[in-house]
């Protein structure tokens, strides 16, 4: 049997996380360079309807389905030990995962107990075993080659396009793990609710900084966002500074984004911040410090109090 | 319960690096290096669980050349007690370090080891996470508070969409996001009393493991630069630029 492209779904039990799609697309350029199959695992709780939505995507040929109750919480402890016994059944050539904090908290484990590095956030598949990664917070790119018999790669979403949800028929088998996970234990969760789309996957972002003072004022960006179905991030400066949560930092430890459309608000555009949002297509930079490095990447710059140029933004919108 | 800190000496987080000429690599010639910062939050975790009496010795690692003793100097004027250096004169992947940490943990009798979540140079978020599945560790992954507790330890993760609590048994990897701590400044004392703390030098022969690396870097090149754009006047302007010339709203 030849070996297959093992991606690894990252969901919440009920969706799939739509980062997953563009994983699909990293899959898809293996699979021209070597011909070989992409399976998709779901490895979950109560998770079948994740499997089935992903046999229905477009590049997908097979979907192995681990559902099992010591896996609802997806701690790397317990799902590594799944992905390897799968990996004594099949033969993997490439297994893929989303450079989510799913995907960077499990994979290294899965690489590890495989004996096999891991390349990190590629954002361009050379051939099959050449692989393009940003390197020093995206100052340089580094073309990479591995030796290892298995590639191991955590994939950036927003250096490939998404695959079709739909219009695929994979075929999908239930895979039995039975292992017990004695290390770590699920304890609780704070999931920030939002009705606005999520920052990895919207056209359009509007993200302050530390320029915005209080997180009492970032309403006034939410206001902005609401009229344009967008997003709301924020620099680091402003998470370190408690304005807002540390889910909508933007920046080389925070989110990779590349929307159609980012504001930065307050935003100086230090380099951490910059690794963050600079393949955005359009940046607009509003700041009254002419001197910020944020104009230096910014397609248009207003020079203007934000306390006065944001709410007027937001009238001129509607 | 004695706890491990690895360190990385990389570029200073201020500096504006530059790709080699040849394309090799990148410039590190004559640029300022320092502790990674995810490191300096991991150390400072580390003194603070010997303050609270959880730690009751801090080990300091780190794996490079003899220019690694000056960020291992550093750690010992933060606090921690002892250094070791693995000697190696090539840059060793994650799964080489972690294969050298695990060596150190069981040599050691670590309870707890405490990581940065990176290295802000070559960014690849993976050194924790192997060292846990080859010391079949449980391990607390971009961690924003840590509490021992029943004999557990509870971890805050930072996640995408929010934060996770996870319990932890021991032994236990951890490893740093920004908001863990904020790192204290080395005082003229300690820095003074740092100098006569012990630092060990080790191979990685002596730990048994191999390091043979498994990735080659091709080329190293520069990412396309953005231009500057243009300096709208008003809102008025840049809504209309956004419609018309953009096509974005």
């Amino acid at each position: 049997m030849t070996a297959s492209i093992l991606v690894i779904a990252d969901h919440n039990n009920e969706q799939l996380n739509a980062a997953t799609l563009n994983t699909l697309q990293a899959a898809v350029e293996l699979k021209a360079k070597t011909g070989s199959l992409i399976t998709v695992l779901v490895a979950g709780g109560q998770c079948e309807g994740v499997a089935q939505q992903a046999a229905e995507v477009s590049a997908v040929d097979q979907v192995v389905l681990i559902e099992d109750d010591t896996l609802s919480s997806q701690l790397a402890e317990s799902v590594a030990p799944a992905v390897i016994a799968l990996t004594n059944e099949a033969t993997y050539s490439h297994i893929l995962c989303a450079a989510t904090t799913f995907g960077k908290d499990l994979l290294p484990r899965v690489a590890a107990l495989l004996d096999v590095s891991q390349v990190s956030e590629i954002i361009e598949v050379v051939d099959a075993d050449t692989f393009v990664r940003p390197i020093y917070a995206g100052n340089a790119l580094a073309t990479i080659k591995s030796s290892d018999a298995i590639k191991v790669l955590t994939v950036r979403g927003t250096a490939f396009d998404a695959v079709a949800a739909t219009g695929g028929t994979a075929e999908l088998n239930r895979f039995i793990v039975t292992h017990s996970n004695e290390l770590s234990r699920f304890v609780s969760e704070e999931k920030t609710v939002s009705e606005r789309p999520e920052l990895t996957s919207a056209a359009i972002i509007i993200s302050g900084g530390r320029g915005m003072q209080s997180g009492d004022n970032f309403p006034m960006l939410e206001k902005v966002a609401d009229k344009l179905g967008a997003a709301v991030g924020a620099s680091r400066a402003a998470v370190d500074a408690g304005f807002v949560s540390n889910d909508m930092q933007v920046g080389q430890t925070g989110k990779i984004v590349a929307p159609d459309l980012y504001f930065a608000v307050g935003i100086s555009g230090a380099i951490q911040h910059l690794a963050g949002m600079k393949d955005s297509k359009v940046i607009v930079a509003i700041n009254k410090d002419v001197d910020a490095p944020i104009f230096g990447v910014a397609d248009y710059g207003l020079v203007a109090d934000l306390f006065e140029a944001v709410p007027e933004l937001e009238q001129s919108l509607s | 319960m004695k706890v491990l800190v690895a360190i990385k000496r990389v570029v200073d987080a201020n500096v504006k690096i530059r790709v080699k000429p040849d394309n090799s690599d990148v410039d590190l010639a004559n640029v300022k290096m320092a502790i990674n910062p995810f490191c300096e939050i991991a150390v400072e975790e580390a003194v603070r669980l010997k303050e609270k009496g959880i730690a009751s010795e801090v080990l300091v690692v780190s794996v490079g050349d003899d220019r690694c003793q000056e960020q291992l100097r550093t750690a010992l004027a933060l606090g921690a007690d002892r250094a070791v250096q693995v000697k190696t004169d090539f840059a060793v992947e994650p799964l080489g370090v972690a294969k050298l940490l695990n060596a150190i943990v069981a040599k050691e009798e670590c309870g707890l080891v405490v990581l940065g979540k990176q290295s802000i140079d070559s960014d690849n978020n993976q050194t924790g996470q192997m060292l846990a599945a080859i010391g079949n560790m449980p391990q607390g992954t971009f961690a924003s508070d840590i509490e021992l507790k029943d004999g557990e330890l509870r971890v805050t993760r930072e996640v995408d969409g929010g934060l996770q609590k996870v319990a932890l048994t021991l032994p236990a990897v951890i490893t740093t996001d920004l908001r863990l701590n904020e790192p204290r400044f080395a005082s003229l004392p300690n820095i003074m009393k740092a100098k006569r703390k012990p630092l060990e030098v080790i191979s990685p022969e002596e730990l048994n493991v191999d390091v043979t690396p498994r990735l080659t870097t091709l080329s190293v090149v520069s990412p396309s630069e953005r231009q500057a754009g243009v300096i709208v006047s008003s809102v008025a302007e840049l809504v209309e630029k956004l419609k018309t010339e953009a096509g974005v709203l």
